[in-house]
């Protein structure tokens, strides 16, 4: 095992897929000379060039657009939307023709397109360069969705989302970019839509995505002093979800609470507490309890930001309320 | 290089067999035969024969919503486009796209589009791809006059200009948006005078003349193919029919039309072919007759095709 941070983790990835397979290019706002907003393509430009790690102008729909075009025409495009909230500027060129186009053109079309982008409160950047959307893309058929939370699972999840044919999303988070992890030296991939039990446990089942993963495990360590157990699944793929591992173990613990940084409402851990309620009721022994953010934007203030992030407290709380 | 006379001939029957194709449609989607709505080319077709008479198999097209004169002009086959407008299991996407879809990877041709504007950066990307594989070809993007007022429009010329990209963006200027007449929803007359803002060659054709439409977009295509970047060809054309099938048309006068009409693209390529002595009347008939023989067995190709089976609902939405 390497001790590698989440943000090496992510270029070691584009690095071995952009050496194994040359039709893999990179192309995104200030992603080449300066190495990418939070630098996870530093260096990539020394060893592939301008021709495959390519600055854009401020284009987003052209950036989109174009890898959808590039995917279509035989190249495995990677390009950078620098922070998801700025993927509204481009739903187009992802939702109405990245996502179709295989299906409407009758199974004949292939468009390998891996996006990369940014989600996640924490850092003081306020309601435009803060939000968690995943919900979003897990509502469009014909896109995958990938949420790592940890380096190992970064790099092996982001190199089978290249090496995919179809058009993925791969939001990191940006709180998530220092830390450090043991990642397994060369090469490998995760399948997309397998889940990971990151914490083994009996009482209750917490799953939680990205940043929030980390919170969760730490409210389990706390939980664990108290004599409860809390067994945390990370799904890192939202599209295709994991449901199995997630209601297998709700099987075994009888409860459930999801945790997510997106606002609770129309979010994702609603699609896994309908999911859980339509198909395992019967294991349930007490009422599924959803964490997320308020219904509001992700505000500047340092107080306003830290009461809008779920935190340890919140899970605690959570899974106390059910036993 | 001049074209030979099959060449022209083959352009002209491309053309007829567009308008055959068209005029069926208008016909069966009157009777209630087809879902959906479509929007039909007729008036335009010296606009897609001209430019894709200049490409090779290597080549792409993205194309409008209106974009059944593209494909057939690509060389698409009418019965499957004939099916898939159908809705049957034969056509071009086993039916899953319709009218506003149709395409084939394969034959170069990235789809009829549903979102005005889409294809413009789609088909940036494919020129991307042949600079990228070196592979010697060019994309074009056809798209109408209100296309040019999206950001898509914007990004993609811009984008293209600067990667030096071979493509070759085809305004179809028919002079509407919809219901909207082009001065009133720009303020400009020319289309082309926006490549100024990109850097890039701008030039303004008769849409309705085959050969100054072929010419132009030759010229763009050499460009494209020898590195030199995208060329923005505007071609002032007019479309017959309205917006769509049943548009009553209320914003537009007959007098208009019928001015129009009368310089049809194709009387036009024929009046030049006979002047020309390339042909005679005679020749020119056969030619019709055989494309009307076509269309009615595309028409046959698509009646006794079958509907695709409930099970194909599921189906295609990603790769295995």
């Amino acid at each position: 095992m390497l001790e590698m941070t989440y943000s090496q983790a992510i270029n070691a990835a584009l690095r071995e897929e952009m050496r194994r397979d040359g039709t893999v290019y990179i192309l995104g706002e200030d992603v080449g000379v300066f190495g990418g907003c939070f630098g996870v393509t530093v260096g990539l430009i020394d060893e592939f060039g301008a021709q495959r790690v390519m600055d854009t102008p401020i284009s987003e729909t052209a950036i989109m657009g174009s890898a959808v075009g590039a995917a279509a025409a035989g190249l495995r495009p990677v390009p950078e939307i620098m922070f998801v909230d700025f993927m509204a500027v481009c739903l187009d060129e992802f939702f109405n023709q990245a996502a179709k186009m295989r299906y409407m053109f009758g199974g004949k079309a292939r468009v390998p397109v891996t996006l990369r982008t940014v989600c996640g409160a924490g850092v003081g950047a306020a309601a435009q360069h803060s939000q968690s959307l995943e919900a979003w893309f897990t509502h469009m058929p014909g896109v995958k969705v990938v949420m790592p939370s940890t380096p190992a699972d970064a790099k092996g999840l982001l190199a089978a989302s290249i090496r995919d044919d179809n058009p993925v999303i791969f939001i990191e988070h940006k709180v998530l970019y220092g830390l450090s992890g043991p990642v397994p030296e060369g090469e490998y991939t995760i399948p997309l839509g397998k889940a990971d039990i990151k914490r083994p446990g009996g009482d209750v089942t917490v799953v939680a995505t990205s940043m929030m993963l980390h919170k969760a495990l730490a409210a389990a360590q706390t939980l664990a002093g108290e004599g409860i157990e809390a067994e945390v699944i990370d799904p890192r793929t939202l599209s295709p979800l994991d449901k199995d591992t997630i209601l297998e173990s709700v099987a075994k613990t009888g409860r459930l609470v999801v945790v997510h940084e997106a606002v609770k409402t129309g979010g994702f851990g609603g699609e896994i507490a309908a999911i859980v309620a339509e198909e395992g009721f019967d294991y349930l022994d007490a009422p599924i309890k959803r964490v997320g953010a308020p219904f509001t934007p992700v505000p500047f203030s340092p107080p306003l930001e830290a009461a809008y992030i779920p935190d340890e407290n919140k899970i605690i709380a959570a899974v106390k309320e059910l036993l | 290089m001049a074209l030979t006379k099959e060449e022209m001939m083959e352009m002209y029957q491309r053309m007829l067999l567009i308008r055959e194709f068209e005029d069926s449609v208008a016909n069966v989607f009157s009777q209630g035969q087809i879902p959906g709505f479509v929007h039909l080319y007729v008036g335009e077709e010296a606009v897609a024969v001209g430019v894709c008479s200049n490409l090779s198999d290597q080549d792409y097209i993205a194309s409008t919503h209106r974009g059944h004169g593209h494909g057939i002009a690509r060389g698409a086959s009418v019965d499957k486009m004939m099916a898939e407008i159908f809705g049957k299991i034969d056509g071009y996407c086993k039916g899953k796209g319709g009218s506003m879809h149709i395409a084939d990877v394969e034959l170069g041709f990235l789809g009829a589009n549903g979102i005005v504007g889409a294809g413009l950066p789609l088909a940036a990307g494919a020129a991307f791809a042949n600079k990228y594989l070196n592979n010697n070809g060019v994309a074009v993007c056809f798209f109408g006059d209100a296309a040019s007022n999206r950001a898509t429009f914007h990004e993609a010329l811009n984008l293209s200009s600067i990667w030096k990209l071979p493509v070759v963006f085809v305004c179809e200027n028919n002079m509407y948006g919809i219901s909207m007449s082009q001065e009133r929803h720009q303020n400009i007359t020319d289309v082309a005078d926006r490549a100024t803002a990109y850097g890039i060659p701008g030039l303004t054709v008769d849409g309705n003349d085959l050969m100054a439409v072929y010419e132009a977009s030759s010229e763009a295509v050499k460009r494209a193919r020898a590195g030199e970047g995208p060329t923005l060809i505007e071609c002032k054309t007019y479309r017959h029919r309205g917006h769509f099938e049943g548009d009553a048309c209320v914003y537009r006068s007959e007098d208009e039309l019928n001015q129009w009409k009368k310089k049809c693209p194709i009387k036009r390529f024929a009046a030049r072919l006979l002047e020309m002595g390339l042909a005679g009347q005679d020749e020119l008939d056969k030619i019709n007759e055989q494309v009307k023989e076509q269309i009615k067995s595309a028409l046959e190709f698509a009646r006794q095709s079958p509907l695709p089976d409930i099970t194909e609902l599921t189906k295609d939405v990603y790769c295995d």
